[in-house]
């Protein structure tokens, strides 16, 4: 599939479950080459959303379709190739090495000589090559968080759906993550990530999904759609949105 | 953090760890052949084995040869195959439920086996001696599956179910199906069956070649099949959506595993009762010397469960001779300690 082409496309997607509608009418379509944000306030709908691009769940109403099929109808192996997610929690009960979970990553694959390598390259881009014989039940959350995004980048799929990666990171890390995440789509592969900085989500993404009480209300460039009006609407907070001095790009600050 | 938590981890490798293994083993075995009421040397022990199974040397006296052909080669030979199956059955369960504290003894799937295999003694009609050697443990396979199926339906990780919900779903389905074994041992005729203690301690006492070959096939198929598992395993400990992010047929594997674990079991417990705490204690000590990784837990946790179990069991039969201590009396002693130890870890890390 070429870039630019979308590879992910969502139908008036809706998800109720126990009688409570979590998400309803979501369309939107994202492509090859392109980094796209989920945002959004608490119960919103954006991890919902991106359970069902992932197939941990299948749409009650309307249709998902990565790379041309739905997500819960592709067989596992074959859909780990096509796509990798990184949860939001990733606890661990044995103590593997942070290098043996990265290689976890290479699961979908068959085993070739270039492994070694794309997990040594996986464990520099997430910053952990310096914790690679540390066993993964001791690590900080941050530190596991980042072992974790290298065995997403382990996976070398070309859909990359990443769910709060930032959450449990310092300032650097943050940036350094979506830095990578940024090349990722830089490279050709469509990434879908679930951020609750908006400034982070404008300084790094292409386009920017708000989700509000379970509907997508806007999409589109940063600057656009990252507005002061919008988001006191969406948030029920009053912030002012000033242009980032160094780059331009909005700045969402609380008054 | 303390300095010792942050250091690399040290692992011994599969190639240095599994023969290290079996060596013992096989000195275990020709030892435990050797001991007991009747002594006998090493040197005694393979003369006759040798002559007797691979026709070389002079053999034995008659007693001798007895001795070892009949009383204690099979039990021996049995007990390293219910420790493999026992250990292997442990790690795997333990992967299946994301817990450490996962045993067959501690949450019931033995306890199942030993009502199947019960079940199968009192009410089936008297077969000829072959087809019940058969029943048996079919019966013990099906008490186990059934066990392990409703443990897994309502402790699974996926379901809220914590350490502690494990544990007590264990216990409950344990002492169920100890009842529903109590019942069937009071209400048969003295010679039909074990005794009670048999099924809650275990015993190598009844073992005949018989029984030792057709527990070959199931746990040699079962632990060779997890063997092969041994990455989808791994992947298995992540959780379930996560396994699954990485490609892992999750509702496939995670059959095959209870299927797996119960052909193991049930195939230890038809024939010697519950021998208690091995799945538990083995693959703890593998993992902190081999690391978790199914490829090394596996194979070192099958020939350490052996080496085990054929010490515990020659143990019960020179500590207090002519008479023999029940084998599960050991292995809980040993286990017992181990038990609270993960149990207080756990709560230390959980909350």
């Amino acid at each position: 599939m070429s870039a630019g082409e979308p590879c992910v496309r969502v139908e008036s997607v809706g998800f109720t479950i126990d009688g409570a509608q979590l998400l309803r009418g979501v369309s939107f379509t994202a492509s090859r080459g392109e980094l796209v944000a989920l945002v959004g306030p608490n119960g919103a709908g954006k991890s919902t959303m991106l359970s069902l691009l992932a197939g941990d769940l299948a749409p009650t109403d309307g249709s998902i379709s990565l790379a041309g099929t739905a997500p819960h109808r592709w067989a596992p192996r074959e859909l780990a190739r096509e796509r990798s997610v990184m949860t939001q929690s990733h606890s661990q009960t044995f103590s593997f090495t942070v290098r043996e979970l990265v290689e976890m990553g290479r699961a979908p694959h068959e085993a070739s000589e270039e492994d070694p390598a794309i997990i040594d390259a996986a464990l520099v881009d997430a910053e952990v090559e310096h914790l690679e014989g540390r066993d993964v039940t001791t690590l900080s959350g941050g530190e596991l968080a980042r072992t974790v995004f290298a065995r997403t980048l382990a996976q070398q799929a070309g859909i990359v759906l990443l769910d709060e990666p930032t959450a449990p990171l310092d300032l650097r890390h943050q940036e350094s993550l979506l830095r990578r995440a940024r090349t990722l789509a830089d490279e050709g592969r469509c990434v879908l990530v679930v951020l609750h900085d908006l400034s982070l989500a404008a300084r790094w993404c292409d386009r920017v999904a708000v989700f509000s009480a379970g509907e997508l209300t806007a999409l589109g460039a940063p600057d656009e759609v990252l507005t002061a009006a919008r988001i006191e609407e969406v948030y029920g907070q009053e912030v002012v949105v000033i242009p980032h001095p160094a780059t331009g790009r909005p700045l969402v600050v609380p008054v | 953090m303390s300095r010792v938590r942050t250091e690399r981890l040290r692992r011994v490798p599969l190639a240095l760890a599994l023969p290290v293994a079996l060596a013992a083993l096989v000195v275990a075995v020709v030892l435990g052949i050797g001991l007991g009421p009747i002594e006998l040397g090493p040197r005694t022990v393979l003369a006759v084995a040798g002559h007797e199974i691979l026709g070389i040397g002079e053999g034995a006296p008659a007693l001798e040869t007895t001795v070892v052909m009949t009383l204690r080669m099979p039990r021996v030979l049995f007990g390293a195959l219910s420790g493999a199956a026992l250990a292997v059955s442990g790690a795997a369960l333990q992967s299946l439920f994301r817990n450490p504290l996962a045993d067959p003894g501690i949450i019931g799937v033995s306890a199942g086996a030993s009502t199947g295999a019960v079940g199968a003694i009192v009410l089936l009609p008297p077969l000829a001696t072959a087809l019940t050697a058969w029943a048996v443990p079919a019966a013990a396979f099906a008490g186990g599956l059934l066990a392990t199926g409703m443990i897994y339906l309502l402790a699974r990780p996926s379901a809220g179910g914590g350490t502690s919900r494990l544990l007590l779903v264990g216990i409950a389905i344990g002492a169920g199906f100890a009842a529903l074994t109590g019942f069937f041992t009071f209400a048969a005729d003295d010679d039909e069956l074990q005794s009670v203690v048999f099924w809650q301690m275990g015993s190598l006492g009844a073992i005949t070649w018989l029984k030792l070959a057709i527990a070959v096939v199931p746990v040699t198929a079962g632990v060779g099949l997890l063997i092969l598992l041994a990455r989808r395993l791994d992947l298995l400990t992540l959780g379930e959506r996560q396994a699954k992010h990485l490609g892992l047929d999750v509702e496939r594997t995670r059959r095959t595993m209870i299927v797996t674990t119960a052909l193991l079991t049930g195939a230890s417990v038809a024939f010697a009762g519950t021998i208690g705490f091995i799945g538990l204690v083995v693959p703890h000590i593998v993992r902190l010397v081999c690391g978790p990784a199914h490829r090394s837990l596996l194979p070192v946790s099958a020939a350490v469960g052996a080496l085990l179990i054929v010490v515990a069991d020659t143990l019960s039969r020179i500590v207090a001779p002519p008479a023999e201590v029940p084998i599960g009396l050991f292995t809980a002693l040993m286990g017992a300690p181990f038990f609270l130890m993960l149990v207080m870890r756990s709560r230390a890390v959980h909350g």
